[in-house]
């Protein structure tokens, strides 16, 4: 039997991917060419005049020795968020597919965190462990550790993945929990029979089952830590003390829309553009192999 | 009959609506929110109930780095408003757009109405007038910093509440008994750029940048990295590695602990009076920003910090007309005096602080007269005219991230000034490139 769908008509198919097709071009080809041109430029804020430097905003960043250093701070940054969302996420839904009672309550009580926007997380989060007024801050300092991330880069970085970790593990949660739903119970049951322990059965037979799942979430956390944390970066630290929590997305939000620079902007959009192709070749390439569908 | 029945109806709309058209519209954007905002809006609609000829929309476009930043979009699709709040720091950056921008000085001449820049107050309408004394912008809100005194704190450490602060050394041994009775933030800052770099540079008479910190040209080098400012920040730095001073932010977050009476000393804003005043349930007091008593000159005056108002270009006669109006209705005594006594903003004008002295403002609230008086003891010289630099805002992140440095104990004051003056430099330079 064939198993590939044939159309018999020679246009159909492309007129049915023209709309998604369509929706890339306008929405990613078009500004990423946008941002590798006037990555070449460096313009006034107001587009008055322009001056062609080829790949000068490129030599300019890479002669800053806090622009690479900001590389690292995005690997420390993202491996953090990533890790600490996903197998806090993973416990919280190992948990939750053990409850039989009020599980709904509880589930839904882990997704709201995902409702809030990232600059209210940032501040909800700062507000927390305000070294004169946080709760926190004032219990630490009743254990006599003086908190004050204003002034320590660890514990600001501590921080903000803090923020960005809490805001993904409710999505995390969510996709876990739906895929350890789907794992068939009489699987489990015949290893437990079998006199499997609970870890011997987790990682035997859950794991490896929840591997799709957890390579698609690997996926989205990269790119969430990547894209969508300047938020709770600006509102809880500003990419301090001394550039400590300065990622990259950070960097090209605080030079584009605080400092106008719009050419450095442009051109460190279009390292991040290349960045992430990198890591999502790397991720297909290698650790999907890993994964067993 | 229809027919006429309702021509007679679009008659009558047409008259109903005509008046209401007649008025030119004059778009106002502008970054206040809270307190400031519900201020802001009381002077719109009062200019607009004060004639039938123009109508100031005033529109809220987020914190000042959005403001500016939507005003900047706007223009580039051609849909800018009339009047943008722009604060003190974008100002090179409005200034070196020249054809975004239309200068208050012409507005004004074009309107016809009076307008004469003398009756400003120099040391701020300085920061917006150009080397030949022209006026670019229209000096709305500005503050200087101050002391703001905890009494009932000192008391408690056995200081005399009244003692003198006006020098550093002072507020070093006022900092030293404060620390030894076991208060834990004796000393705390807002805007440290600004206060302890910007305003200690103009303070001591100490340039902060070359070419009149940059009020000569686009070619100017930092050099904040002198004797004054190094010796100021390593003694600073030393007080946090000692506990006496703390650390609580870049912008205004120690704001919230001084009103809660944790800490005794704070530097901060004139225009901090208003949430001050309303929120401490201790005795305080506004002092004089204190200076080093051993450097020759010393004290200068104080710069401002705030915002301006821009005409931005490429609208209708009809429209400057009104920004004109409104730019003079705003400049109006009564109305200065006004907003400088219920926010802590500097009057813009001399008629303004002299109604506000006669109206006995200043005798029931002791300490709101010093803002002024700082910035006007003296006449404004080369270096305390105020600040003129391109990319300003990341100047002053980079500026943030050195002192940050200092104050963490891993670096020494001299070496994160030349570093921030080196990285700044680039900046400024990058700035000079754009426009060319």
């Amino acid at each position: 039997m064939e198993k590939r769908v044939v159309f018999d008509n020679r246009w159909l198919p492309y007129l049915l991917v023209a709309p998604q097709l369509l929706v890339t071009i306008v929405f990613f080809f078009w500004p990423a060419g946008q941002a590798i041109y006037q990555s070449a430029f460096i313009p006034d804020p107001f587009g008055l005049k322009t001056q062609f430097v080829g790949l000068g905003n490129f030599e300019y960043l890479f002669s800053n020795q806090y622009y690479r250093e900001a590389f690292l701070t995005t690997g420390v940054f993202s491996v953090l968020v990533t890790v600490s969302s996903m197998s806090f996420a993973l416990w919280l839904a190992v948990l939750a597919d053990r409850v039989i009672k009020g599980s709904g309550a509880y589930r839904t009580l882990l997704i709201w965190p995902y409702a809030v926007a990232p600059a209210i997380a940032g501040v909800l989060w700062l507000f927390m462990f305000n070294p004169f007024t946080g709760i926190i801050a004032w219990m630490l300092s009743q254990l006599g550790y003086a908190w004050n991330h204003n002034l320590d880069g660890g514990e600001a970085m501590a921080l903000v993945v803090a923020a960005s970790a809490w805001k993904q593990i409710s999505y995390n949660f969510l996709f876990f929990l739906a895929g350890l739903q789907a794992i068939p119970k009489s699987v489990i049951e015949a290893a437990a029979i079998d006199g499997a322990s609970f870890w011997r059965r987790f990682w035997t037979i859950v794991f490896p089952l929840l591997s799709p799942t957890t390579f698609f979430l690997l996926v989205v956390n990269v790119i969430y830590a990547f894209f969508d944390t300047f938020g709770v970066i600006h509102t809880i630290t500003q990419g301090g003390p001394q550039q400590s929590t300065t990622i990259l997305v950070y960097k090209v939000f605080a030079d584009g829309f605080i400092g106008q620079d719009l050419g450095s902007s442009a051109a460190q959009s279009v390292v991040l553009l290349v960045l992430v192709t990198i890591l999502t070749v790397v991720q297909f390439r290698f650790i999907e192999r890993r994964v067993h569908y | 009959m229809k027919r006429y029945i309702a021509a007679g109806v679009i008659a009558a709309l047409m008259a109903g609506v005509a008046p209401a058209t007649a008025a030119t519209q004059v778009d106002f954007w502008h970054a206040f929110t809270g307190r400031l905002g519900e201020l802001l809006d009381e002077q719109v609609s009062k200019f607009n109930a004060s004639q039938d000829e123009f109508v100031v929309v005033a529109t809220n476009k987020g914190n000042y780095s959005e403001t500016l930043n939507a005003g900047i979009a706007a223009f580039r699709a051609g849909e800018q408003p009339d009047i943008l709040q722009v604060f003190e720091v974008g100002t090179a950056t409005m200034m070196a757009a020249k054809g975004a921008i239309k200068p208050v000085y012409e507005v004004m001449a074009e309107s016809g109405l009076p307008f004469d820049q003398s009756v400003y107050l120099a040391a701020v309408a300085g920061y917006y007038t150009t080397t030949e004394g022209q006026m670019l912008s229209l000096p709305y809100n500005s503050s200087t910093p101050v002391l703001y005194v905890n009494k009932d704190a000192l008391k408690a450490a056995g200081l005399d509440p009244e003692m003198d602060l006006s020098t550093w050394e002072q507020v070093g041994t006022a900092l030293d008994a404060l620390k030894e009775s076991g208060n834990k933030c004796p000393l705390t800052t807002a805007w440290q750029s600004w206060v302890h770099l910007e305003n200690l540079s103009a303070y001591h008479n100490v340039p902060f940048a070359s070419q009149e910190n940059g009020f000569a040209g686009l070619d100017t080098e930092l050099t904040f990295n002198g004797d004054v400012q190094v010796k100021h920040i390593e003694t600073m730095g030393q007080w946090a590695k000692d506990g006496k001073f703390i650390y609580s932010g870049r912008r205004n977050e120690g704001g919230a602990p001084f009103r809660a009476g944790e800490c005794a000393l704070f530097t901060e804003s004139s225009a901090g009076y208003a949430g001050v005043k309303k929120e401490a349930t201790f005795d305080f007091a506004i002092r004089p920003l204190p200076y080093w008593s051993d450097v020759e000159g010393a004290p200068q005056n104080t710069i401002i910090g705030g915002a301006s108002l821009w005409a931005m270009a490429g609208q209708t006669p009809e429209e400057y007309k009104g920004v004109a109006a409104f730019f003079n209705f705003l400049s109006s005594s009564d109305i200065q005096a006004k907003w400088h006594q219920d926010t802590g903003y500097l009057p813009i004008t001399m008629a303004a602080y002299d109604a506000t002295k006669a109206s006995g403002f200043y005798d029931e609230n002791p300490g709101t007269d010093i803002s002024i008086i700082q910035m006007t003891g003296k006449a404004p010289t080369a270096n305390s005219k105020g600040l003129r630099l391109g990319s300003f805002d990341q100047i002053r992140g980079v500026i943030d991230e050195e002192l940050e440095g200092v104050w963490n104990g891993s670096k020494s004051a001299k070496d994160a000034l030349d570093s921030a003056v080196s990285r700044g430099n680039e900046l400024l330079r990058r700035f000079e490139q754009a426009n060319k």
